[in-house]
């Protein structure tokens, strides 16, 4: 899918360049809440967050690894369950919670990473996807630890024995320092030495093991780094709705994010989020017609695939130098 | 227990052969179109809901039978005329995402068109009866339908390994060009085949409809199990195709009888652990 989407090069000044609308934007979130943003665009703006951060930490490997995933909501799915159970069983503290949850993860996704990358291409996603059903299978079926279908109700969240989060308000201050965080983080990962590395085992895996790289290692180490933020998200979105339900880790919540991403534009960093900004944006307009959002989605990726593969991100950018080629 | 055995093993075999029906069109699709369909399902469903609607107008299943499976074939062939063959120069996964995408569109338009209640479709009057098999009356249509699958594995099998057309399928597998070169028209080739293997999976919906029912859906979870065949069979595989079938249609049916919590989760098991066989010891690029 993206063997032909290049990177953005990097000049000395790329950083900067997306760094300074980055900040922008994240103050513009910040202040909206105080100038009175309203209730539910609030909620709108933490869904698209949430789901920013799964699509981020998706695209770490699906656009810079080239490592198409259709498994990648276990491990928002696994990341919301190891909240709940915890919560609900020992302590909701999320000084506690918030590492275990995401260590949790972390560890589902060793074994399944080491496993995953002995395969690629179409391969590759059905054995992610065979692992994300089995999560899934797992979640619905084993009713003493996750409910089964009824799902987990979780108790509300408290910091050394204080209750926090608890006004919608402090949760979209919360969600909107963890995205940025996480945010932060994962464009230092993307385009450090590691980062590209890992494109250039995207753009040629035989050539970079000929180089002496060790793939697996590289894969496995990008596998992890998605699999961790997607739990980071799944937590986000287990604290929002204080529930978590086995459709979570479905394989249409991964495809869902997978369109999130193709969308946006995988080889952008933001295309991502561009992405999933208008799915959810889309979700919200056309609530009343949710029985034919298949039919919605799969003329999505119809005219994607023909028209523009790049994304919506991708549209952009083109006609941003265009416009800049005919304005010398 | 030999009853429980006996009437488990009938109903595995019965089950595989749908499988396979569907396994096959995606199998010999992929093969020499190298292009995972995952509208396959919808063709299936597709298939089901022509057979219902024929058998509505003219109340013969048989006229059904023959009439839905062209349906789906039309179906396919126009799919693949008018918009796949346009994209077989792309990466293997821009066409996933494409079929992936006519799958949603023709489920949700299939639901606009016949509804969302389930459907039943009877079985034919000859073969409503039921046939003695070691002291267990087994429905005779099953039975039908273990025939018709072990009869379109000969018949394919010899088709592809013993015709003319065969023989120039095999060439397109092993080199494209050079059969295009030769002065074949490979494109019509791959209309033909990719028709035919829709038209395969219409028949085992409308085959399979009386005894698993119609409903919207079912296209995405005979999707799933058939690309679960047909990655444990080998892609491109017929034979595999076959065998995988029979493994995977046992194993869900006695999972399903035996310990139903987790019967989804043994085939899934198998699929991942068939992958990392397959995948073990070799580079990454190179598992087939």
């Amino acid at each position: 899918m993206t063997a032909e989407v290049i990177t953005p090069r990097r000049a000395g000044s790329y950083p900067i360049r997306i760094g300074i609308p980055f900040a922008v934007v994240m103050l513009l979130l910040a202040i909206g809440p105080l100038v009175g943003l309203p209730k539910f665009l609030q909620s709108l703006v933490v869904e698209i967050l949430t789901f920013s951060l799964l699509a981020l930490s998706l695209n770490v490997l699906l656009g810079y690894t080239g490592l198409v995933s259709l498994g990648h909501a276990a491990f928002f799915g696994v990341g919301g369950y190891a909240l709940g159970i915890i919560a609900s069983r020992f302590t909701p503290d999320i000084a506690i919670t918030l590492p275990a949850a995401i260590a949790a993860t972390v560890l589902l996704a060793i074994p399944v990473g080491w496993l995953s990358i002995r395969l690629s291409g179409f391969y590759f996603l059905m054995i992610t996807f065979a692992f994300a059903q089995m999560v899934f299978v797992a979640a619905f079926r084993w009713k003493r630890l996750t409910g089964g279908s009824d799902g987990l109700i979780i108790p509300a969240p408290t910091l050394f024995g204080v209750p926090v989060l608890q006004g919608s308000q402090q949760f979209y201050f919360f969600t909107l320092a963890v995205f940025a965080i996480c945010c932060v983080a994962m464009f230092a990962v993307v385009h450090s030495q590691f980062g590209r590395t890992l494109v250039g085992i995207r753009e040629n895996t035989a050539r970079m093991r000929a180089i002496g790289y060790n793939v697996r290692r590289y894969k496995l180490a990008a596998f992890l780094i998605g699999a961790a933020f997607s739990g980071v998200a799944g937590v986000l979105n287990a604290l929002f709705n204080l529930f978590i339900a086995p459709e979570s880790a479905h394989w249409t919540q991964s495809a869902l994010v997978l369109v999130m991403v193709l969308i946006g534009g995988a080889g952008f960093f933001v295309g991502p989020i561009v992405g999933t900004a208008i799915v959810i944006a889309l979700q919200y307009w056309l609530s009343s017609y949710t029985e034919y959002w298949g039919l919605v989605l799969g003329l999505l990726f119809i005219v994607l695939i023909s028209g523009a593969r790049e994304g919506v991100t991708g549209l952009l950018v083109q006609i941003y130098r265009r416009s800049h080629r005919a304005t010398p | 227990m030999l009853e429980f055995l006996t009437v488990q093993s009938l109903n595995g075999l019965v089950y595989s052969m749908v499988l396979f029906l569907l396994a096959l069109g995606l199998s010999l699709t992929f093969g020499l179109l190298r292009v995972v369909n995952l509208a396959h399902g919808a063709f299936f469903l597709m298939g089901a809901y022509f057979g219902t609607t024929v058998w509505g107008l003219t109340h013969s299943f048989w006229a059904a039978v023959v009439i839905a499976p062209l349906g789906a074939a039309l179906m396919g062939g126009l799919l693949e005329k008018l918009w796949l063959q346009r994209f077989y120069v792309r990466d293997e996964l821009d066409q996933v995402i494409l079929t992936f995408g006519f799958a949603l569109v023709f489920s949700d338009l299939m639901k606009v068109l016949w509804g969302k209640d389930i459907r039943g479709f009877p079985t034919p009057s000859a073969f409503s009866g039921a046939v003695e098999i070691a002291n267990i009356s087994f429905p005779s249509y099953r039975l039908l339908l273990i025939l018709v699958g072990v009869a379109l594995f000969v018949i394919t099998w010899l088709a592809i390994e013993r015709t003319r057309i065969g023989a120039l399928i095999r060439a397109s597998v092993a080199d494209r060009v050079m059969v295009s070169g030769l002065g074949f028209d490979i494109r019509l080739l791959f209309t033909i085949v990719f028709a035919f293997g829709t038209g395969i999976a219409g028949l085992a919906g409308v085959l399979g409809a009386p005894i698993m029912g119609i409903y919207p859906g079912l296209d995405f979870e005979v999707l799933i199990t058939t690309l679960i065949v047909v990655v444990v069979g080998g892609l491109g595989s017929i034979a595999g195709a076959f065998w995988a079938s029979l493994l995977i249609g046992m194993a869900e049916t006695f999972g399903k009888a035996l310990v139903p919590e987790v019967a989804s989760f043994i085939i899934f098991a198998l699929m991942a652990g068939v992958l990392l066989i397959r995948a073990w010891g070799r580079d990454e690029e190179e598992v087939e």
